[in-house]
């Protein structure tokens, strides 16, 4: 464990028991007489919502420091793969069927379907790096945004012709990711999915760190691109799938995080991706509670949130990128 | 433990690079890959160090095909060092230096050490890539080389973009490699270094070996005339020789 794992796991020992505390209702820990459910809402209510969001920012986090490992590249991000996207318009599929009670396993297939896709296109980029084709990293790359533009036209396309208002209103609200009344179940089928995911990601670690070097010395160091693009492709697709099956689609954590982490590291990417889960962890689960408790007649929605603080990040960033300190 | 090419065709993108090249190279020297730009070097140089399969023929490593290698025990036998200093983020020197042990997979803190020493960068081991000069970050890419302690160094012109003072600095750490025992292949642009610092030069013209020998004889005036369509003549006395063109 190092020193930005340190601090991002006291950092979160700090923000889950506050986190569970702050809402509409807040609870007193010292009061001897608190709200006759207090009980309920922190068993029911408030746990399995920190949870969640402890989960999926973790999950978001690692694939992020993995994505910019792979890509090398600071401005990438997990939803390059495109396989947000497909979830999505898994899920986006279910109301539109009118079963929005599967919609995990939709968005779970959709998922799952993109990473196939992926991995079938993997299969050629990594004969084509042995057969000195080129292109490899960046044409994978331009294969999820393929992926992704065309998933995203697919949902633009079932919002359109949506079947009725209702299921208009829940698509949309549901793409603009939200822990609102998540419960245990959303935990149970998330976690597990998440923590393989993220456990795949750890085992392309030290591969990722030869890519520090390039493509051609990674492979000369024993990297197998063939290898180290599925364990990618699967990592993120868990990861990221899960996150969207529960939650909708969260941005910009998978950016930002490895940002904020990075300056606390040697910089290597095997050394970012512990931290950087402990620090989604930390920030998805700060900003849920902060909409939890932000004065407003209906609650923000999660995914709008972060977007509004990983947007001007994503400008300074650029800017500081200019200025060569990156 | 000999590097050799069998009758090797190599292509990239299906575009014939290299084509039925034979060559058996020594440990314990210096091989010179040196040709026009085009010629097929770098491309020679990927298929010996087993990132390139050859599309008919075979490079073989003590005998066994380097295609059925385990990419592991090839990485551990052959280091390879890329042309463009490429490194994607910004880490300190030492660490850098300690990517060559990823093979091996331990810590080969003494390896690691005494490629830091070989090359003179213990005074610049904690500083990040980005605030050290060219030369110095050429040291430490071939730190990086070294520390993987390979058989085999195979380097793609280590010398471009190095001012002479560290062009030499660098040749003389590869013959000491050489002199340990290690096989080294470099490819060179400048002729007058491979004339005067290789045990062995490789002539390639499109793909093709059209000299290979001691450089006195592979580097013969009327093969630069025929492979650079360059009139020149070498001056000076061997192991300082200079070439003279328009001769």
């Amino acid at each position: 464990m190092n020193r930005a794992s340190l601090i991002f796991a006291a950092l979160l020992a700090v923000l889950l028991p506050l986190s569970l505390l702050a809402g509409r209702m807040w609870i007193d820990p010292f009061a001897s007489y608190g709200p006759a459910n207090a009980a309920l809402i922190l068993a029911e209510l408030r746990l399995p919502r920190a949870v969640l969001a402890v989960v999926i920012g973790a999950g978001l986090g690692a694939s992020g420091a993995a994505m910019q490992g792979y890509l090398r590249n600071p401005l990438a991000d997990p939803g390059l793969f495109g396989i947000a996207p497909m979830a999505a318009l898994g899920a986006v599929a279910s109301f539109w069927l009118g079963v929005s009670w599967a919609l995990p396993v939709a968005a779970l297939a959709g998922a799952g379907l993109g990473m196939a896709a992926l991995a079938l296109i993997a299969g050629r980029t990594a004969s084509d790096a042995q057969g000195g084709a080129g292109g490899g990293i960046a044409l994978f790359t331009l294969a999820g945004l393929m992926l992704a533009s065309l998933a995203g036209a697919l949902t633009a396309l079932a919002i359109t012709l949506a079947p009725n208002p209702f299921a208009l209103s829940e698509i949309v609200m549901w793409l603009n990711g939200a822990l609102t009344d998540r419960s245990w179940r959303e935990v149970m089928i998330a976690a597990p999915l998440m923590g393989a995911g993220i456990a795949v990601l750890a085992l392309a670690a030290r591969s990722l760190d030869a890519l520090t070097l390039g493509e051609e010395a990674a492979r000369s160091l024993g990297v197998e691109p063939g290898r180290l693009l599925l364990l990618l492709v699967i990592g993120v697709g868990l990861t990221v799938g899960a996150g969207v099956a529960v939650a909708g689609i969260i941005g910009f954590v998978g950016l930002v995080v490895p940002h904020l982490v990075r300056p606390l590291t040697d910089r290597l990417p095997s050394s970012l991706l512990l931290p950087s889960a402990l620090a989604g962890a930390c920030l998805v689960l700060a900003a849920d509670s902060l909409v939890r408790i932000l004065p407003l007649v209906s609650e923000l929605r999660l995914g709008i949130s972060l977007s509004l603080i990983g947007a001007p990040f994503f400008g300074w960033l650029l800017v500081r990128m200019r200025r060569g300190r990156l | 433990m000999r590097l050799a090419a069998e009758n090797l065709a190599l292509e990239r993108g299906g575009v014939p690079v290299v084509a039925g090249l034979s060559a058996a190279l020594e440990p314990g020297t210096i091989t010179a890959i040196v040709g026009p730009n085009g010629a097929g070097k770098s491309s020679l140089l990927l298929g010996l160090a087993g990132l390139l399969a050859p599309a008919a023929g075979q490079v073989t490593l003590e005998g066994g095909d380097l295609a059925d290698m385990p990419p592991r025990a090839r990485a551990q036998a052959i280091g390879y060092l890329p042309q463009t200093p490429d490194i994607a983020w910004d880490v300190a020197a030492e660490n850098l230096v300690a990517l060559g042990r990823l093979p091996w997979r331990d810590r080969g803190t003494e390896e690691i050490e005494a490629a830091l020493a070989a090359l003179d960068l213990a005074a610049l081991r904690q500083r990040p890539v980005s605030r050290l000069s060219g030369g110095e970050r050429a040291r430490v890419l071939l730190a990086r080389v070294l520390a993987g302690t390979p058989r085999w160094i195979l380097a793609d012109e280590p010398l471009a973009a190095l001012d002479l003072a560290h062009q030499l600095g660098l040749i003389a750490h590869l013959k000491a490699c050489a002199g340990a025992g290690q096989g080294v292949v470099v490819v060179l642009h400048d002729l007058a270094h491979a004339m005067n610092h290789a045990d062995r030069v490789l002539v390639l013209d499109r793909g093709a070996l059209v000299a290979d020998g001691a450089p006195e004889t592979a580097l013969a005036p009327e093969v630069i005339a025929r492979v650079w369509g360059v009139s020149a003549r070498w001056l000076g006395e061997p192991g300082a020789r200079a070439l003279q063109t328009g001769a």
